[in-house]
């Protein structure tokens, strides 16, 4: 009796979870499932159902200029945040889960800031800096590529920190002192044994330091130069003018990008075990 | 191979004295065992020894040379951590390669090492495995393997049996003391297990509170011990605290007269060991014969452990060989127990009775 009624409690409770993770992931995968759907649309005017399919929107983008001037500049400008954001996050990382240090938990916080503040805020702010900057040194800050590259590699670093530091808490430091006794140097440690066994986490701090940069828009609004766009930018600034699936199209591009990006890396590092 | 000699060694954490003018020398070949509970100072005394930290005070000499001052890579002492510490990137054999190419040698003396290394501790055929493939008792010979393969001058044993099972640890001990012994490597092993140290040292060191207790071979220890520490932690003892009233006579706290073979006068303990003690008929006719209470008998399979409240205020465990023909005390029976004046050693009593 009492095996019975226990059976039946385990079984209730798998179907609750299995239920609910279904419906989480419902909830994930919808947008994704209806935007794909929506870019073969034939119909300028989205409807349902739709009344024929059509590749005609992915050819649109192409035609349209500010689509493909707006994804060479994202790509740039995400590239390049993502290394430079790696080159202080990595460092950055590295000291705050190895040394202890006056002002360390400050410091911490400090780097994880440019998530918890709004992105319009951030980009502001940055702006009215960038501002004073060049009225200040006269030089060219505002509009520039520079000055774009070094807003997003500030919502770069934050992943970057996590991500690494995440890693490095999870590799034993007996292995680095095991490397000095076999006679390696500090730097010979540091380069044949701590960065290859953190090297999952810095892959997934590239991967999601370049999602985060390429995705942008409310910084973006605010540093990108006159006559310049970014992919999201652009896709903004034509939906204010039409809502036909070519904006549908770009976004499966996009999501394919990423997706694609994904799976690369995941042959390097298994990503569900450093996110 | 080399001897190794500290001098005078001691570590301050800030106020804290983790290790305090710690003397040693260990010989040529010789299997040293630093025994304690944690936090006794026997880990920091090794990584003293590695390099990993510097002395506050005191002086390390590594086969006749100072190397004091010189970093864990450039000491030539081979480590095995409690975690085995493997590189997880690396395969069996490019971890054992590791500090052959740090010393630069060439491709083909690497390979022979390393296979040679490999087949010390049987291991030969899974060189191309990573480590995570590997069980736990054989990742710990890929970090003995690790170790040996820069024939190191002293080898450096941190726990190293702890993280596997007891059936396998009982093996591993004998095979680690055998190459040891085979290969003559000077060793210095930490460890909290007494019946580990026992197996495996030539010599042993006890330490407590960041200090040497008493160094000496398992016999010394075990028949002379030079405290009442010593004598609780290497084997069992019971402890029977009182007060020295006379020569040869000694009376428990509990109220019992006691004859005992020491100079010592004051308050003092003194410590049985369970299996010196003689229970029923057979305690009759020895210099002490106590009458008590079995309060518990533990089955032990090979020998029995049986509980004798013997005062209010004193109880002795003694052991007795399960053999076929003996007769386990019941719980509630009145029994006696006895022994001869030599069987005890008496320690002065320091006031650390509350602690053990």
């Amino acid at each position: 009796m009492t095996t019975l009624v226990s059976i039946d409690r385990r079984t209730l409770g798998r179907w609750a979870f299995n239920g609910a993770a279904g419906i989480t992931l419902g909830f994930i995968l919808l947008p994704l499932f209806f935007v794909t759907w929506l870019a073969f649309f034939r119909a300028e005017i989205p409807a349902f159902p739709p009344d024929g399919y059509s590749l005609k929107w992915f050819w649109a983008i192409a035609k349209h200029d500010k689509f493909v001037q707006g994804f060479v500049l994202s790509l740039q400008v995400a590239v390049s945040a993502m290394l430079i954001g790696l080159g202080i996050g990595v460092p950055a990382a590295l000291c705050l889960a190895r040394y202890r240090f006056l002002g360390r938990e400050p410091l911490s916080n400090l780097l994880l800031l440019p998530l918890v503040v709004p992105g319009i805020v951030l980009g502001t702010s940055i702006y009215v800096f960038h501002v004073e900057l060049t009225i200040a040194t006269e030089l060219p800050v505002i509009g520039s590529v520079a000055g774009l590259v070094a807003g997003h590699v500030l919502i770069v670093i934050p992943w970057c920190v996590r991500l690494v530091a995440a890693s490095l808490a999870g590799i034993d430091r007996s292995i680095e002192e095991a490397a000095q006794s076999l006679g390696a140097t500090p730097p010979v440690t540091f380069f044949r044994i701590t960065l290859p066994t953190i090297r999952p986490g810095i892959v997934a701090a590239a991967l999601f330091g370049f999602v985060v940069s390429f995705g942008n828009l409310e910084m973006s609004l605010f540093l990108v130069g006159v006559g310049r766009t970014t992919l999201p930018i652009a896709i903004l600034q034509y939906l204010e003018w039409k809502i036909d699936p070519t904006i549908a199209a770009v976004s499966v591009l996009q999501i394919l990008l990423i997706g694609v990006a994904m799976m690369i890396t995941d042959r390097f590092v298994k990503l569900s075990r450093v996110v | 191979m080399a001897g190794l000699h500290l001098e005078h060694l001691s570590k301050h954490f800030g106020a804290t004295v983790a290790v305090r003018d710690v003397t040693l020398r260990v010989g040529e070949g010789e299997f040293l065992v630093l025994l304690g509970p944690s936090g006794c100072g026997k880990t920091t005394t090794l990584r003293m020894i590695a390099g990993f930290i510097a002395p506050t005070t005191g002086r390390v000499h590594l086969g006749g040379r100072e190397i004091t001052a010189l970093p864990p890579w450039r000491r030539n002492a081979g480590i095995v951590f409690q975690s085995y510490a493997l590189f997880p990137h690396l395969t069996v054999a490019e971890n054992v390669a590791f500090g052959l190419e740090m010393r630069k040698l060439a491709k083909d003396e690497i390979a022979s090492r390393v296979s040679e290394a490999l087949r010390l501790v049987r291991l030969g055929s899974l060189g191309e495995r990573l480590p995570r493939q590997l069980s736990g008792g054989q990742q710990q010979r890929v970090a003995l393997a690790r170790a040996l393969a820069i024939r190191p001058d002293v080898l450096l044993l941190d726990e190293p049996l702890s993280n596997l099972d007891a059936k396998l640890r009982e093996t591993v001990r004998i095979e680690i003391r055998e190459l040891q012994r085979q290969l003559g490597i000077t060793t210095v092993m930490v460890t909290h297990d007494q019946e580990e140290a026992l197996i495996m040292a030539d010599r042993l060191v006890v330490m407590s509170d960041g200090e040497v207790k008493q160094v000496g071979t398992q016999r010394e220890l075990y028949e002379h011990p030079a405290d009442r520490f010593v004598a609780g932690f290497v084997g069992r003892s019971s402890f029977l605290p009182g007060t020295i009233t006379g020569p040869g006579r000694f009376e428990t706290k509990g109220g019992l007269a006691i004859a005992c073979a020491s100079g010592l006068t004051g308050p003092a303990v003194i410590a049985l060991r369970p299996e010196r003690l003689a229970l029923g008929p057979s305690a009759s006719g020895l210099d002490n014969h106590l009458q008590g209470t079995v309060e518990l008998v533990s089955y032990l399979g090979a020998s029995v452990d049986v509980h004798v409240r013997v005062s209010p205020a004193d109880r002795i465990v003694v052991t007795q060989p399960n053999r076929i023909d003996s007769r386990t005390p019941e719980e509630g029976e009145k029994i006696a127990v006895g022994w001869p004046a030599g069987a005890a050693v008496v320690f002065p009593d320091d006031g650390s009775t509350a602690r053990l």
